[in-house]
């Protein structure tokens, strides 16, 4: 199982601003270990987030994002109380669904 | 004569815009440190550590949770800016990572030797970088304050010093060789003056820290380790005697400043 995303949902202004840290190799597939052979490819290949249920983000990653990466975003509209969850699935097939509350 | 004034106007001009510039450069390089630091990664080894804190392992089965780091059994809050200090029942000064590898071992059963020995990244030297993250990150924003009252806490300060100053090595270099200077870098990395106090977050006051270019999260270990690379010396045992006098050293003289452990690098 993979460790816990950090959510972070604050509504300012009319939006809701959504910053997203997830923990995850992101290994490319490009690089090689000690004995010179390529390290297969691991890395988050679906993301989605969804307000209070309705999805409002679906990304297709690939291997040149970073390590344990950031993801920030903004939902219009929004109040303090709704619920923002974010699901990545990676290319082996391991997946993680974590959920905040806008503050 | 207007002329020779005209001229050292321009030049003054010349040399004005050229230092505007660099500043420029370095708040730009500023932006995007701060940038990075709004989503720092090592929140997520912050995590991890507490867990592991709380968490029965090792062939003892029993958490860390009765665990000393210098104001009593399970006190994290606040203890990392004492830290490194000396310990009455190891007889020795430790600097977090050392003492939490001693509990790992009187109160988990673990094999510390075999820990320290483990190159970092690996195994236990993992969960060893995750504990120290978290417990440095209860103590954000604290002033260290290292006590200096003890015979082998002093001692150790002064071995700290020495070292600091050791040249030696392929390129007859120290510590001081690159942190011994106001306003010295390695191309656009600021190079902190570790002689005196360097302020708030800088040097001492900024490890544990999440490394961007390479996904690692280091402690201070790695970090004293990581400058002896680069001077080409031979490592330095983790947790030795060796980088628990530099970070009295370095700690002492950050006697005073805001920590804000874990940091985020480039």
């Amino acid at each position: 199982m993979a460790d816990p995303m950090r959510i972070r949902a604050k509504v300012e202004g009319g939006k809701t601003t959504v910053r997203v840290l997830m923990s995850h190799e992101m290994e490319s597939g490009q690089r090689k270990d000690a004995a010179g052979k390529f390290i297969p490819a691991m890395h988050i290949s679906e993301v989605s987030a969804s307000h209070n249920g309705q999805v409002v983000l679906t990304a297709d990653w690939g291997s040149g994002v970073a390590k344990n990466p950031f993801l920030q975003f903004n939902v219009k509209g929004g109040k303090v109380g709704d619920k923002v969850s974010v699901t990545w699935k990676d290319n082996k097939g391991d997946t993680r669904t974590d959920e905040a509350v806008v503050a | 004569m207007n002329k020779n004034v005209l001229l050292l106007a321009t030049l003054g001009l010349t040399v004005m815009a050229a230092h505007a510039q660099k500043s420029e450069a370095i708040q730009s390089i500023e932006a995007y440190r701060a940038m990075l630091a709004d989503g720092n990664p090592a929140e997520l080894f912050e995590a991890k550590g507490e867990d592991l804190w709380k968490q029965k392992r090792g062939p003892k089965n029993v958490s860390l949770e009765q665990c000393d780091l210098g104001q009593g059994p399970g006190v994290i809050k606040a203890v990392f800016v004492t830290l490194p200090r000396y310990f009455p029942d190891t007889q020795k000064v430790q600097d977090l990572e050392s003492r939490l590898l001693s509990c790992m071992e009187t109160l988990q059963g673990f094999n510390a030797a075999e820990i320290a020995q483990t190159p970092f990244g690996k195994g236990e030297q993992n969960n060893l970088t995750a504990l120290a993250t978290w417990v440095a990150g209860e103590s954000r924003d604290m002033k260290f304050n290292l006590p200096q009252g003890h015979a082998k806490e002093q001692v150790a300060y002064e071995v700290g010093k020495r070292l600091f100053f050791q040249r030696g090595g392929p390129h007859d270099f120290a510590c001081a060789s690159c942190h011994g200077l106001d306003n010295l870098r390695i191309r656009l990395q600021d190079l902190p003056n570790l002689i005196k106090n360097p302020g708030d977050g800088i040097g001492f006051a900024a490890w544990p820290a999440y490394r961007v270019s390479n996904g690692q999260m280091w402690g201070m270990q790695q970090r004293l380790n990581d400058c002896y690379r680069q001077q080409r010396f031979p490592y330095p045992g983790f947790a030795s005697e060796v980088t628990v006098a530099l970070g009295v050293y370095l700690g002492v003289n950050s006697q005073g400043s805001k920590s804000v452990a874990p940091a985020i690098k480039r």
